[in-house]
């Protein structure tokens, strides 16, 4: 790990002029991922701006009834948050099947988002990865990749996103809300992850400079009745292979609303607008929800080792859709 | 100008204060094993993969790993050196001798700094990915075995002590729960973290 | 100190009754120090710079720039480094040169150490080693393990290569049933909780090394060689031990800190990250195997064939002898075993919990349960159809078997006579239910140890021994032990283990530790006893008494002797997601007399979690093109965490060794032989899938589905 400074910051506009003034501060928040990245030599910033100090630790109702969370909230205190958990519980639910509780504890809402790939490639300097070292090459795409995106993938980089958290945020429409010297902005969770491309070392949209303040979720009564399944290589403390956030309202058998997000195959969480699509105003049942699956991951690149994927998620979102639309029968 | 790459810091452990300079890189798990010679607390990964390195902040688990020491000053830690009053081991500690809970030990700390959270947790209602139902009107599920082992799940322990960790985890639990349901103290440690913790009662201000 | 006996005053029969650690105040205050965690003066870290090539030679090191860094101290490469002697034969054979490093430029596997970086702080060392600039000239690789490689050829290890009876193809060709299949098990890692860590330093003109290993006085053995000096010069402690399962002998991280403290005249520090031990700390050869089995309508066997490949480095031979289990298991008219090992540019393999049996338990005993299904015969009363009288191969007779007895303990308690053995027709769920079982054996041996009791002045017992207890259990055991020989009560007697100064021991390997120290230990007691009968008065400094059991041990006649037991899962499925959950397991073993219950059991546990973790999650994955691994973590390479460990129970059938002067057998390995396969057969149980290939991973569920084309066949996607 290479030597740097290190500034605790109390409020906005002191942590926004010098993330502003150098570009190579970074953000500490819990540490969870950045700390450990430092430590592979993947991440070397020349300082570190401390921002758990920031008054940004407050989860409360916008004016319109939704929820806005500050960036320094840990992802612990979001999954315990009574109104998270009884508007929007597929958000707890994917926060708790992240990690462990002892980095839930560490990590805040702002790093969730801009966690970097677990992909092997990616931390090993010795290999070649274009999104740690553009140009270099893509190790997973002729190596090791059972675990690498279906979806949005390029010749250029297949790796995941890591986050769970983030897969539920997809599938309620979140805003990322941040501030850099020239004021406050605000990205559409659409907008947020930039597709892969040939730039898989520029991950979000955000300006240079910008500090992450928070996140916004519309009020969105769908989301009373979601659910997130999360399918690993083992039973807990491990990232996905394949999840699913799930949010289905179906009224007289028909779907009137659902949200759907995927997680573990691209590089981003995955909205599967193309299912939802399929689903909205039709019937809710097996086949329907099969059909869903099959729009969405009609686009689906696989690799001699993560077609299994494909089967995956279509039996995840199958199941998952199933097992809202029996709770709602009842 | 030239950043500084140190700083003179004091660190709150265990109830002692301790000042020392660091080098930024350090992590309180090295500050803490190479410099204080608080050496109960262990470096099994240093990668925040393996939970032997567990530690409270604040009254919170967390992995001294992945936390920078220049970024732990200020706050309230405590390692395993401070889970006991005096002599008298606390009932997790106590637990985990009784039971059998560890063979070769090195993951042991962890798992105790990491079990008192636990039981903190649980009594504070925060559910887990084992939880059925996670929304509040379902209310707190039992500290069920299937919710130890979930909620336990960031401690590895490579001798597969498992099953006797949960039994002490499980035994604490009620000494705990029979201690807070007499009005009583246990000789648990302070866990502030929980009580006023809480981003979450900001929130639950503005409920509409 | 807390036990769960109350009666501290008895004076017979600690052995045998369940006793909490003697340093388990220590343990859960963190009071225990490991080796990393001795302070000492002017103390100086290392680090070690690894190969980032799999084949090659070293062209050049960098060191200047980084000698030029805050507080580095000095480089150690092939240029400059002391030269060792390499050419011995230690406790187990010739060393691996692997841990004499920095005798030459060539490099034989990725991860090979290469240089060692010595500074002020840890912090400085890890910086230095991480821009400390290496120039390779890379050569190409070959790390290719598949079935049938050409190169393949037999080896003796710990065990025959080979051995045989009978004509096979002429016992297949008369059997009604034949089975043939192929069985794969992946790279495996050890992984102990604590990373091996070595301080080294001169005192007086004597080596000390406080150390992370399984035997102080082997460790010793082998430094004193490497290093050319005499064995009473060179010291070696390791009081608490995180975790060994084989991977803590000698290691590169020893040899680099003598090294360093040679050169620098101060302790030096070196510990191995996490990264590190997967390239530097052994591990368990890939297998790959081929099981053939003939057998009559009734399950009787005419024919067992099993072959074994696994791999080894370029630069040293090791062996695992995955097919020797069977010469133990099962006879038939015509037996043929072998092992054979294909050299790769890897690091070298070592011993890891139940080097052999384990991948081979699993072959063989998946094997057994594809025949019980063949011949439709209950997996256990083939297994007991099946019963030598004999050592199949050796026709040496067994000193006991009572395996009979576990599996017919284990049936009833697990409920086994309810089970209805046709596959997939079991759900909760969206979960298919199965269960399964397997048979288990490993070797029960004793080496010579010595060990030193002192009857103290104030009547008190002081046992010296160079024991390692890396979480067995061992110094509780022994104090037990050594308190029923004396007559007194276990707090009467202090057990001191992990100095080579306290003469030499068997390692804690092996299964054969406790045993082994336990004899030495009986053995100095019926000598003090006898010298404190005599009516003598203690004197201040005490009696001491010194025991040696190798005349003892090498009168030992020939006999099979091991240990057996029964292994019982249930296992859940989900077919459509790839997920396996264990339910619960049941081990019942006959594994000689159990010392504490108490450790016992949970050593046994512990052996069954890691088949649970065998058979469902680990799996080291080697990059082709760099030849080094992918994801060498605890996050990239998974271990059971608590969440997939059930209620996992242990017990056991009197079973005493009748030649060991306690009845011990040994129980460290005991408990994985079978369980993977026993959890394997349990996915067979529950979905009619044959797994075998482990992990057992979601992605080879999903593909394999129920096996009727339900659901694993549709991978649609388009072929990027």
């Amino acid at each position: 790990m290479k030597e740097f400074g290190y500034q605790r910051v109390f409020d906005v506009p002191g942590a926004v002029a010098l993330l502003g003034a150098d570009p190579e501060a970074r953000c500490l928040g819990g540490g969870t991922n950045l700390v450990d990245l430092m430590k592979a030599g993947v991440e070397r910033p020349g300082l570190l701006v401390d921002v758990r100090e920031l008054p940004l630790d407050g989860i409360e109702f916008t004016k319109g009834g939704g929820l806005r969370i500050g960036a320094t909230v840990t992802n612990s205190d979001l999954a315990a948050h009574p109104e998270v958990r009884r508007h929007y519980p597929a958000l707890a639910q994917a926060v708790l099947a992240g990690a462990s509780g002892q980095l839930r504890n560490m990590a805040t809402v702002g790093g969730n988002l801009l966690q970097r790939t677990r992909c092997g490639y990616f931390t090993d300097l010795a290999r070649p990865c274009n999104k740690r070292t553009p140009g270099s090459g893509c190790s997973a795409i002729e190596g090791e990749h059972h675990n690498h995106a279906i979806l949005g993938a390029s010749s250029h980089c297949v790796a995941v996103h890591p986050s769970d958290m983030a897969v539920a945020l997809a599938a309620f429409d979140a805003v990322v809300h941040y501030e850099t010297a020239d004021g406050p902005g605000e990205l559409p969770f659409a907008e947020f992850y930039l597709p892969v491309g040939d730039t898989p070392h520029r991950e979000t949209a955000l300006p240079s400079g910008a500090l992450i303040t928070g996140i916004t979720l519309p009020p969105l009564p769908v989301a009373a009745t979601s659910r997130y399944r999360k399918v690993r290589e083992r039973a807990s403390y491990a990232f996905a292979i394949g999840s699913v956030a799930a949010a289905l309202d179906v009224r007289d058998g028909i779907v009137n609303d659902v949200r759907l997000a995927l997680g573990a195959v691209a590089s981003r969480p995955w909205r599967a607008l193309a299912a939802e699509r399929v689903l909205t105003g039709g019937p809710a049942g097996a086949e329907a929800f099969a059909a869903a699956a099959d729009a969405e991951l009609a686009a689906a690149e696989v690799l001699p080792h993560n077609g299994y994927k494909v089967t995956l998620m279509r039996n995840l979102v199958v199941a998952l859709l199933t097992e809202l639309a029996e709770e709602a029968a009842r | 100008m030239a950043l500084s790459t140190s700083s003179a810091i004091t660190l709150n452990i265990n109830g002692e204060k301790h000042a020392l300079p660091v080098d930024h890189r350090t992590t309180l798990l090295d500050a803490l094993r190479e410099r204080l010679d608080l050496t109960g607390t262990k470096k099994g990964c240093d990668q925040g993969q393996c939970g032997a390195c567990t530690v409270l902040i604040d009254g919170r688990r967390a992995v001294s790993c992945l936390q920078l020491a220049v970024a732990a000053e200020g706050r309230e830690i405590t390692t395993i050196e401070g889970v006991a009053d005096g002599e008298t081991l606390h009932p997790v500690q106590q637990a985990f001798l009784d039971l059998d809970g560890y063979q070769c030990g090195y993951c042991t700390p962890g798992q105790i700094c990491s079990a008192l959270a636990v039981i903190e947790e649980h009594a504070a209602g925060w559910p887990s990915a084992a939880s059925a139902d996670v929304r509040p009107e379902a209310g707190v599920p039992p500290l069920t075995p299937e919710e130890i082992r979930e909620r336990m799940s960031g401690n590895l322990c490579r001798c597969g002590a498992y099953v006797s960790i949960v039994e002490a985890v499980a035994r604490a639990a009620a000494v705990h729960e029979a201690g807070s349901a007499q009005g009583i103290g246990t000789q648990g440690i302070e866990t502030p973290g929980l009580e006023a913790g809480a981003a979450g009662s900001v929130g639950t201000e503005g409920a509409a | 100190m807390t036990t769960t006996t109350t009666e501290t005053t008895a004076v017979r029969g600690a052995v045998g009754t369940a006793h909490t650690r003697v340093e388990g105040l220590a343990k859960v205050t963190g009071a225990a120090r490991y080796a990393g965690e001795i302070p000492f003066a002017e103390l100086a870290h290392g680090w070690l710079v690894v190969s980032t090539i799999a084949r090659g030679r070293i062209r050049s090191v960098e060191a200047e720039p980084v000698l030029a860094m805050p507080g580095v101290l000095a480089v150690l490469h092939h240029g400059n480094a002391p030269r060792v002697d390499t050419d011995y034969v230690g406790m187990l054979g010739a060393p691996d040169p692997t841990c004499a490093v920095f005798q030459h430029d060539r490099v034989p596997s990725m991860g090979w150490p290469v240089a060692l970086v010595v500074a002020e702080t840890s912090e400085e060392a890890r910086a230095a080693a991480e821009a400390l600039v290496v120039h390779y000239d890379q050569e190409p690789h070959d790390i290719d393990f598949a079935g049938g490689h050409p190169d393949a050829y037999p080896l003796d290890g710990h065990l025959p290569a080979v051995a045989e009876k009978g004509d096979l193809e002429a016992e297949l060709t008369a059997s009604a049933v034949v089975l043939d299949a192929e069985y794969t098990t992946p790279e495996e890692h050890h992984n102990p909780m604590e990373p091996h860590a070595a301080t080294a330093r001169w005192d007086g003109g004597r080596l000390e090394v406080v150390d992370s290993n399984q035997g102080a006085t082997w460790v010793v053995g082998e430094l004193a060689k490497l290093f050319s000096l005499d064995p009473s010069a060179v010291r070696v402690r390791s009081e608490h031990v995180g975790g060994g399962f084989g991977s803590k002998g000698l290691r590169a991280h020893q040899v680099a800190a003598v090294m360093a403290a040679t050169v620098l005249q101060r302790p030096v520090r070196v510990v191995l990250t996490r990264r590190q031990m997967f390239s530097l700390a052994g591990y368990r050869s890939p297998t790959s195997q081929r099981v053939r089995l003939g057998a009559d309508p009734d399950g009787r066997l005419r024919a067992l064939e099993h072959r074994a490949l696994s791999l080894t480095s370029t630069v040293h031979e090791f062996i695992e002898p995955s097919a020797a289990v069977a010469r133990v298991m099962y006879d038939a008219d015509a037996h043929h075993t072998a092992n054979t090992v294909v050299r790769l540019d890897v690091p070298t393999p070592t011993f890891m919990r139940a080097p052999g049996e384990a991948p081979g338990s699993f072959a063989l005993e998946a094997a057994l349960d594809e025949l019980a299904e063949k011949c439709g015969i209950d997996p256990i009363e083939l297994r007991l159809r099946n019963e030598p009288e004999k050592g199949p191969v050796s026709g040496l007779p067994f000193s006991t078997r009572n395996l009979r007895a576990c599996f017919e303990e284990g049936a009833r308690r697990f409920g086994w006579a309810d089970r209805d053995p046709r596959p997939g027709l079991r759900r909760e769920g969206r979960w298919l239910l199965g269960t399964g079982t397997a048979a288990a054996s490993f070797g029960a041996g004793a080496a010579p140890s010595t060990a030193v009791l002192t009857a103290e002045a104030d009547g008190t017992f002081t046992v010296r021994i160079a024991a390692a207890d890396i979480g067995t259990g061992a110094r509780t055991a022994l104090t037990l032990v050594a308190a029923d020989a004396l007559e007194v009560a276990p707090d009467r007697v202090r057990v001191r283990i992990g100095d080579s100064d306290f003469g030499p021991a068997m390692i804690a390997g092996g299964s054969m530790g406790t045993r082994s120290w336990s004899w030495a230990v009986m053995a100095a007691a019926k000598e003090l006893r006898e010298r404190l009968a005599l009516g003598a008065d203690v004197p201040p400094e005490g009696i001491t008494v010194r025991s040696d059991t190798t005349e003892a041990i090498g009168a030992l006649a020939q006999k099979e002797r091991h240990s057996f037991g029964a292994q019982f899962a249930e296992v859940a499925v989900d077919v459509t997601t790839g997920e396996v959950r264990v339910r619960r397991m049941l081990g019942v073993f006959a594994a000689g007399r159990i010392v504490n219950p108490l450790t016992a059991r949970n050593q046994f546990v512990g052996g069954m979690i890691w088949g649970i973790s065998m058979a469902l999650h680990e799996e080291a994955v080697r990059d082709r093109a760099s030849g080094g691994h992918v994801g060498a973590d605890l996050a990239g390479y998974h271990v059971a965490t608590h969440a997939d460990v059930p209620l996992v129970e242990a017990d056991w059938v009197d079973d005493p060794d009748p030649d060991d002067p306690v009845g011990i057998k040994g129980i460290g390995e005991i408990g994985i032989v079978g369980a993977a396969a026993a959890v394997a057969n349990a996915v067979w149980h529950a979905t009619g899938v044959r797994h075998r290939h482990l992990p057992i991973r979601p992605d080879r569920v999903l593909r394999a589905g129920t096996g009727r084309g339900s659901v694993g066949e549709r991978d649609a996607g388009h072929r990027r």
